[in-house]
């Protein structure tokens, strides 16, 4: 008995949950960036963006770099093209995950080596949900995703 | 001789279709047979550059070993470290065999990829890579003989990024192209491959 009267509640809070998710605001989650070598001047950051209504990332800045920007990758054959996004849309309900090999935040003019293990803040300007501030981890050098966390 | 317009057509057409595999080359292994060894020439050929050590390197000293070349530029935050990584990863599964494959980073943009600055950026992955520099005359022959395309592309405010072909090539001992990756390529893909053709 104990154990269906948990599973109600269980199932409640799962409900409950999700109605929060539904009229919950803009979320960004697993935010990394990767190490840079000391002399490098610009590095990147990733990250995913959840919203339940439509919204616009315009812009990032961060303490640690001159300025952020959004870029993209673009193949036109076998030819890597890297360029600049006025704006990346963010439909509802959809997660949009920034990853290497598609849309970036590209850190220019690097303080300083961004270091594995450190993390440092990161604030993303929407035109709806206002600025946001993030903790981005950083992996290493050449890392495809966010550490796993433990 | 009504029929020599014709067999012209087909030589034609033969050509063509020798262009058409010639173009599509860089996204697939060679082919076996006649048109491979024709287009494994075409790939690679003879360059002068300096290693991140300011040492002179040229096509001569890749012999002997393996290599897996990748054209690309350190203020590449993206696709290059990705393919470097995968690069690092894949070399990993080889266990013993690792030491037979060097692999090799030659820069498109030599303004700014000095052998100071590739030193510091290739030191940042676990994999022993040569990184070469070089005059823009000295890069722009070595990337014609790999067939790779770059392009500055000026951002506002001075800055630039370099477009350029993302592809990695695997030159054997004897510094002949024998098989090709792109940055879609899997690093399970890639040493699955390197497995076979080193046995």
């Amino acid at each position: 008995m104990v154990g269906a009267k948990f599973l109600v509640l269980a199932a409640s809070l799962v409900f409950a949950g999700a109605a929060l998710a539904q009229t919950g605001q803009l979320e960004v989650t697993n935010a990394w960036a990767r190490a840079t070598p000391a002399k490098a001047e610009n590095g990147v950051a990733y990250l995913t963006i959840r919203t339940p209504t439509p919204d616009r990332l315009l812009s990032a800045s961060s303490p640690v770099a001159k300025k952020a920007e959004l870029h993209t990758m673009e193949m036109a054959g076998m030819v890597m093209k890297m360029r600049p996004l006025a704006s990346l849309d963010i439909p509802g309900g959809e997660p949009v995950t920034l990853t290497p090999g598609g849309e970036h935040i590209m850190l220019m003019g690097l303080n300083g080596p961004l270091r594995e293990g450190q993390s440092f803040p990161l604030t993303l300007n929407f035109e709806k949900a206002g600025a946001r501030e993030v903790t981005v981890a950083v992996e290493k050098p050449g890392a495809a995703g966010p550490a796993p966390k433990h | 001789m009504p029929r020599l317009p014709l067999v012209g057509a087909a030589l034609g057409g033969l050509v063509i279709l020798g262009v058409g595999i010639f173009l599509g080359l860089p996204s697939r292994d060679t082919p076996r047979g006649a048109a491979g060894t024709l287009l494994a020439s075409a790939i690679g050929g003879p360059f002068h550059l300096v290693d991140q050590d300011g040492k002179t390197v040229t096509d001569a000293d890749l012999k002997g070993k393996w290599s897996l070349v990748y054209f690309g530029y350190t203020h590449c935050p993206d696709a290059c470290p990705t393919a470097l990584n995968d690069i690092s990863i894949a070399l990993d599964e080889l266990g013993p065999k690792r030491s037979a494959v060097r692999p090799v980073f030659i820069t498109v943009d030599p303004e700014r990829d000095t052998p100071d600055v590739l030193k510091s950026y290739v030191t940042s992955f676990d994999a022993p890579i040569l990184a070469l520099t070089g005059t823009p005359q000295e890069i722009a022959q070595a990337a014609k003989g790999y067939r790779v395309y770059y392009a500055k592309h000026p951002e506002p405010g001075g800055d630039y990024s370099m477009d350029h072909s993302s592809v990695i090539y695997v030159m054997d001992p004897e510094g002949r192209f024998t098989a090709s990756f792109t940055h879609e390529s899997s690093p399970e893909e890639i040493a699955g491959r390197l497995k076979k053709l080193l046995a």
